[in-house]
């Protein structure tokens, strides 16, 4: 039955356009049409094929029909028949008119008071007489800020001034290759390649939805401007987030036209003080802007000692990456980051799919690596921090963080109590997180005097390997140019802690980390007066800065926890990258069959998880607020009030609720009423102590005391 | 969704009610009848006939199912379609198109070097919503002016009360907050697929603009211009940002270019930010010297337009409602109860910014009874286009008889033609406002009309003809209330003395001709204007006697002149101009009143005009055109693009050329007696 076959792929080709709903309300129902039409679609001769047959049914009979009977008679004379393209187009007509009918109820029809949302905290704490005080801020983070296009090559003809990150992502469809080019960042420099320019879109609009329907800030907003916030003193410092900090001054001065900002709003707002909320990467981008608005020009930008303490009333960190992510490695490693990467998770199957050569991942890789910015996620502090071989701040914690309405996890809790004896037994061996990444198992769980001392620098990169097939020379990942014996070498029963997998980074990827650690640093100062602090590339990390001079500046780390995190990764050669067939040109990849023996086990698909906000570990979000630069220590020498706010995941009770409204991951927080709440409050113009000090429901204080930091 | 569409499932689910009976009875006799039919003609529907229901639900499911198929399919192709293959058509039709000015100058090596600031007129910049009342819920940063304006037809009453001001303040109706949209988004396109700012946007692009060195100064233009400062405090940020830009391209000054309305807020601007605080900037006596290289005015209303009383008299203006034109049909029919004109009335005289553009200079720049400086004037056909031609029509016109231009409002076609001695004038402004005999269909739309009554009426119509001055006093006169909020914020004089103090009060300052330039002498002015096109100059009035209407006045439609060289055409007496500003309004200050060292322009700032002459599109692919002198189209004029961009790149007036005209404004100007 070619006809019906064509049609319905035809069919289905269009179907990408309309809403998915539809789509898959079609997909159901022509199968099960489907047999009803075949035997009569099989006798359709061959000639009949082409010609497409006419309506036969003029519409204007229709009325007249039902009204006189006495005209049936010629109408039956027309032959009836049931093709297959007729059954198509009915199907999706009688669909389209269901559809339609449902939408124009749904409009039609008031909500019922059961499906109303809860008041939202912008309307309450505005009867409760909360106004607008002071000007707001709001600094996004990394992935979630709209790029497009100014310049660009021929094959992006027609996207001038377009979104190329954000909204639809339908370039990506249309044409992949052109559209990576278009996002990579230059190889050498971090900057622009030559002829394309593609520019951080201004204004609210950056950030406001990540793609449609996908809020990040838009809920936030809402509530402001419901408070009374405005154009005038609300605004939205979007920045091109794939540079390097100190480039988006460089290249586009994101820097001086935040400074400028900030000083116009705090003038024509009444000399109100600015609070400024970022969130995820946002919080050490806008560390670093705290550090160059003070320091003289060039390098800085020139406000003088006070500048800070003149403008800035309060932080308001949102799942602040302060000491890093551990994903940002497994991303740079092997391109495995499920956060980094939004658009796979978009678009999982695209990615895996042959449209691009069965390459994606090391597309992704590519252009991924050419971001200086996800250097900056790095695990900052090292050893001290994250753990060292045997021991790590998180060891010992219990894997069932969430609630027990939540519908993925039940099952463990449930778990946990009949193998009580089990997880005793577990917590005597305790994870060892430190090991951020460790090769195969075995090598997780081994006393460190049995793990193989492998200095990283005698391992020879030996030139060129002559085994790398044309296929894989295509897309070049700084892989290439390791040789086989290397990576075995690098592989070998060897575990990596936070510091140690920096230099495994230099190793696997020379270039970029030369590039990226002009800007970037990951250690902790000895001494913080020491004058090589001052140039910018520690600025943006906590423990080799100090806090401005301003007393009166308050800092929140506001984040979620009740989710499990990526912490640290059991890794493996990937096979396939010797044989011929050149399927990977990534030679690492987490070893996903690694389990932990209970179910209630941190170990899940190779990955250790800790308490967190499914992106952000629990300690990189609040350490700093809850020690580091609590009270007046050398990071925090005029001695600024720190507040450390948590928000208990609790997943949305029904669909209804959407992304929910007490969720703590970190995206959906924005949308949390309770930390909506705090920020409004903030912004209205109250302090911590009256929002109510710290509030801590995981045992954040204890890790960051086993932390052995000098303060 | 589309309307139509949702209208067809209705109707089906209609017809199935009705059917089901008949069909079903239907139904039985087929499946009886069809096996023998069937076999005797169609070997093939043999088995199809069995389960086949024709019923008219089912056609009717079919027809959607067809339409929308063929939807989906187009758009499937359309989607993926090369984005150059409607230029390759446009191509393959009319032949090789010129490269567009941006592509053309990057060859030249042009490259970006002053920063560019936009400042959009009135009307174009789109507003959104930030706080409403109950009815706008869900619109939420949602435009409510510009777009696809789909909520003018959804909740129409709802937006013209968003839309409108506080009668009093001219600020904000409590619990109504509606906003600029900022950024190049603001008026890049007013409409979907109807430019404004983008061509002008994606040429400067070309050569390495991007959005640290453009800015659109995006203002609410329903509001007074020192009104945006108080409430947005707009003037402050235009500032803020122009130094910024200034600092961050390395010291190089900006090239403002405004436009239309854009051109007097900035006018307004430059004494603003000179001025000292509270009133002013505090920018200090030589900001503009530091800051600006060049002001581009585009179609700049300087001397205001006719257009505007108008507008304001009887709410007929073509361009203020740009809405109008784009639904011509709708504002016409019975949603609105008959009143669409009424609520556009009151919802626009709650706009102090239409009062900028009332005529300025009153009889000396206009005209009075006998005398204008158009006089003699002749529309040139496009066939005409010679110099030589035009100059004969000059000395032609001596024979002919003359229209009165400066006769703004006439009531009667025999009024505006009479000498003036023949016209008999009986003072309105002393006349005694009686009672309302308003009918009650007008009390829901409260114009200002229903406090004059009869009486006024009929004086205002006996006055007769109204000049530039007069129509100030006629205003004022109909419409107290706006125009004493009005004359808070702005003045049409002229000034005797311009150091009189009175005079940094900032209602003058959107007046050329009561204010100084800033002392900028290496500043330039540029006035560039689209000419060739018909503009409203004067009116002529009747009082309308339909009882429907609570607008006592209308153009009178009927007085018309049949020879196509006539300037009289639907009531309208037409100049020279780009549509909406008359070339006079646009190119006297730069042809005359500042040219040289006036005492207008102490400091002897250069000024140029550049004229293009409009030539409508050849066809249908060419949009609207790349040689436009329209009013918003000329935006898109491939030479005036060419010329900012030069002056963007580092060029001077000098370098373009100088002046370059095409009308008769020297000699209109020169007719002008103005002290300078």
């Amino acid at each position: 039955m070619p006809i019906f076959t064509r049609n319905c792929i035809f069919g289905a080709n269009n179907m990408l356009m309309p809403p998915v709903l539809r789509f898959r309300k079609l997909h159901f129902f022509s199968p099960s049409k489907e047999p009803s039409v075949s035997p009569e679609g099989s006798q359709i001769t061959p000639d009949e094929d082409n010609t497409v047959p006419a309506p036969k049914h003029p519409l204007p009979s229709c009325a007249g029909k039902s009204k006189n009977p006495k005209e049936r008679t010629p109408k039956r004379r027309r032959p009836r028949e049931w093709r297959c393209i007729d059954t198509c187009c009915w199907a999706i007509g009688y669909f389209c008119t269901a559809w339609w009918l449902l939408l124009f109820i749904y409009h039609s029809l008031p909500v019922p008071a059961m499906l109303q949302p809860p008041e939202s905290p912008g309307t309450r704490l505005r009867r409760d007489g909360v106004t607008a005080v002071h000007p707001v801020v709001l600094v996004p983070g990394i992935v979630t800020g709209g790029l497009e296009l100014w310049e660009g090559r021929p094959c992006s003809e027609g996207l001038f001034r377009k979104r190329l990150w954000g909204g639809w992502f339908t370039e990506i469809l249309r044409r992949p290759l052109c559209w990576l080019e278009h996002l990579s960042l230059d190889g050498e420099t971090g900057l622009d390649p030559p002829g394309i320019r593609v520019r951080a879109v201004p204004g609210l609009v950056a950030a406001d939805y990540f793609a449609p329907g996908y809020f990040v800030w838009a809920v936030l907003i809402e509530n402001l401007a419901k408070i009374g916030y405005e154009g005038k003193n609300l605004h939205m410092a979007a920045y091109d987030w794939r540079l390097s900090f100190h480039n988006t001054e460089i290249r586009d001065q994101s820097f001086s036209r935040l400074k400028s900002k900030i000083e116009l709003m705090y003038i024509t707002n009444g000399y109100k003080k600015v609070v400024v909320v970022p969130h995820s990467m946002g919080s050490i981008y806008f560390l670093h802007f705290l550090k160059w608005v003070e320091a003289p020009p060039p390098d800085g930008g020139g406000g003088g000692p006070t500048w800070s303490a003149d403008h800035i009333k309060a932080v308001v960190n949102i799942g602040a990456t302060f000491l890093g992510v551990p994903k940002a490695v497994s991303n740079l490693f092997s391109a495995e980051g499920r956060d980094i990467a939004y658009a796979r998770a978009l678009a999982p199957g695209l990615l895996d799919s042959e449209i691009l050569k069965l390459q994606t991942l090391e597309h992704v890789m590519r252009v991924s690596r050419s971001w200086d910015s996800i250097v900056s996620l790095l695990p900052k502090g090292g050893e001290a921090i994250w753990g060292d071989l045997d021991s790590s701040p998180e060891e010992g914690q219990a894997c069932s963080f969430s609630t027990k309405k939540s519908p993925k996890l039940s099952e463990t809790d449930l778990n946990s109590r009949n193998n009580s004896v089990k997880s005793v037994s577990r917590v005597k061996e305790p994870t060892k997180y430190g090991r951020i990444i460790a090769f195969g198992k075995r090598a997780s769980e081994l006393p460190s005097s049995q793990i193989p001392s492998l200095n990283i620098d005698e391992i020879s990169r030996s030139s060129r390997t002559s085994d790398a097939n044309s296929s894989c020379g295509e897309i070049w990942t700084e892989y290439n140019e390791m040789s086989r014996e290397s990576m075995v070498k690098v592989a070998e029963n060897t575990a990596y802690t936070a510091t140690t997998v920096l230099d495994l980074l230099r190793f696997v990827a020379p270039k970029m980390m030369r590039r990226a650690e002009a800007h970037f640093s990951h250690g902790i100062a000895d001494d913080l007066d020491d004058p090589k602090y001052r140039h910018y590339k520690y600025w943006s990390n906590p423990l080799e800065t100090k806090l401005p001079d301003a007393p009166d500046i308050e800092m929140y780390c506001l984040y979620g926890v009740g989710i499990p995190t990526e912490r640290s990764y059991i890794y493996k050669l990937s096979s396939t990258s010797s044989s011929g067939q050149c399927k990977s040109s990534i030679p690492f990849r987490i070893d996903s069959s690694v389990d932990g023996e209970t179910k209630d086990s941190c170990l899940k698909g190779g990955v250790h998880f800790v308490d967190g906000d499914e992106s952000v570990p629990a300690i990189s979000a609040a350490f700093m607020c809850a020690k580091g630069w609590r009270g007046k220590t050398r990071f925090n020498p005029s001695g600024m009030e720190t507040y450390v706010r948590e928000y208990k995941h609790k997943p949305p009770g029904s669909l209804w609720e959407g992304r929910g409204m007490e969720s703590g991951a970190h995206v959906d927080i924005m949308g949390n009423f309770g930390l909506i709440e705090d920020v409004l409050m903030i912004a209205g113009g109250a302090s911590g102590r009256e929002i109510g000090g710290d509030r801590v429901y995981s045992d954040v204080m204890k890790l960051s005391e086993r932390i052995n930091v000098r303060l | 969704m589309p309307l139509l569409r949702r209208r067809k499932p209705s109707t089906a689910s209609d017809d199935k009610d009705k059917n089901e009976e008949p069909e079903s009875k239907d139904v039985v006799e087929d499946s009886q009848q069809k096996p023998h039919e069937s076999s005797k003609t169609h070997k093939r529907a043999g088995s199809g006939s069995q389960k086949v229901r024709w019923s008219c639900v089912d056609s009717c499911c079919w027809f959607i199912g067809c339409v929308c198929a063929t939807w989906w399919f187009l758009l499937f192709l359309y989607n993926a379609m090369p984005a150059s293959f409607p230029q390759y058509v446009t191509e393959a039709i009319t032949g090789p198109l010129p490269d567009p000015p941006g592509v053309k100058l990057r060859k030249e090596g042009l490259m970006a070097k002053h920063p560019v600031v936009f400042v959009p007129g009135i009307v174009t910049g789109g507003l959104e919503l930030w706080e409403g009342k109950h009815c706008a819920d869900g619109l939420f940063r949602k435009r409510l002016w510009g777009g696809t304006f789909g909520e003018v037809y959804k909740r129409p009453l709802c937006w013209v009360e968003h839309m409108s001001l506080d009668n009093e303040t001219g600020l904000d109706p409590s619990g109504i907050r509606v906003r600029p949209v900022s950024g190049l988004v603001a008026a890049d396109y007013f409409a979907p697929g109807y430019f404004v700012w983008a061509v002008l946007i994606a040429n400067l692009a070309h050569i390495g603009y991007e959005e640290k060195n453009m800015y659109m100064a995006a203002y609410d233009w329903r509001l007074s211009f020192q009104n945006t400062e108080v409430r947005d405090q707009t003037l402050s940020r235009i500032k803020s940002n122009i130094e910024l830009m200034v600092a961050t391209n390395g010291g190089r000054k900006a090239v403002i270019v405004p436009h239309s309305m854009g051109v007097l807020y900035f006018l307004h601007f430059m004494k603003w930010v000179e001025a000292p605080a509270p009133m002013g900037g505090g920018g200090g006596p030589d900001w503009c010297a530091k800051h600006i290289k060049a002001v581009m005015n585009i179609g700049g209303p300087f001397l205001g337009v006719p257009k505007a009383v108008a507008g304001l008299f009887s709410a007929e203006a073509k361009d203020v409602a740009v809405a109008r034109a784009l639904a011509p049909g709708f504002l016409d029919n019975d949603i609105f109860r008959l009143q669409t004109l009424e609520h556009v009335m009151r919802m626009t005289r709650t706009w102090d910014s239409t009062m900028s553009m009332v005529p300025k200079g009153g009889d000396t720049i206009w005209g009075a009874f006998d005398w204008a400086p158009e006089k003699g004037y002749t529309f040139r056909g496009k066939k005409q286009k010679g110099n030589e031609t035009r100059a004969a029509n000059g000395k032609d016109g001596d024979k002919t008889k003359y229209v009165n231009y400066g006769r703004v409002i006439s009531f009667g076609k025999e009024v505006a033609e009479a000498p003036s001695s023949e016209i008999q004038k009986l003072d309105f402004r002393g006349a005694v406002k009686g009672q309302s005999i308003a009918n009650n269909t007008c009390r829901d739309v409260w114009t200002e009309y229903h406090d004059m009554g009869i009486g006024g009426i009929k004086a205002i119509a006996e006055y007769k003809v109204y000049t530039a001055d007069s129509v100030i006093d006629l205003l004022n006169f109909v419409a107290p209330k706006m125009m004493a909020r009005g004359a808070a914020h702005f003045s049409y004089g002229i000034a005797d003395d311009l150091d009189d103090p009175k005079y940094s009060h900032y209602k003058y300052w959107s007046n050329p001709l009561e204010t100084k330039l800033p002392d900028a002498p290496e500043m330039e002015i540029f006035s560039l204007y689209g000419v060739g096109i018909l503009t409203e100059r004067a009116y002529v009035y009747k009082v309308n006697q339909s009882p429907d209407s609570c607008i006592p006045f209308q153009i009178d439609t009927s007085a018309h002149e049949e020879e196509e060289e006539s300037c009289l055409k639907a009531g309208v007496y037409h100049v020279d101009g780009d549509e909406t500003v008359p070339v006079l309004s646009a190119g006297f200050m730069c042809a005359k009143a500042w040219r040289g060292k006036t005492r207008f322009n102490p400091s002897g700032i250069k000024t140029h005009i550049r004229e293009y002459d409009h030539s409508p599109p050849a066809n249908l692919l060419e949009g609207r055109g790349t040689q436009s002198g329209a009013h918003v189209d000329i935006m898109g004029n491939f030479a005036l693009i060419e010329d900012i961009m030069r002056v963007a790149a580092g060029g001077s007036g000098s370098d373009l050329g100088g002046d370059q005209v095409h009308s008769d404004i020297f000699r209109w100007s020169e007719r002008i007696d103005l002290e300078l």
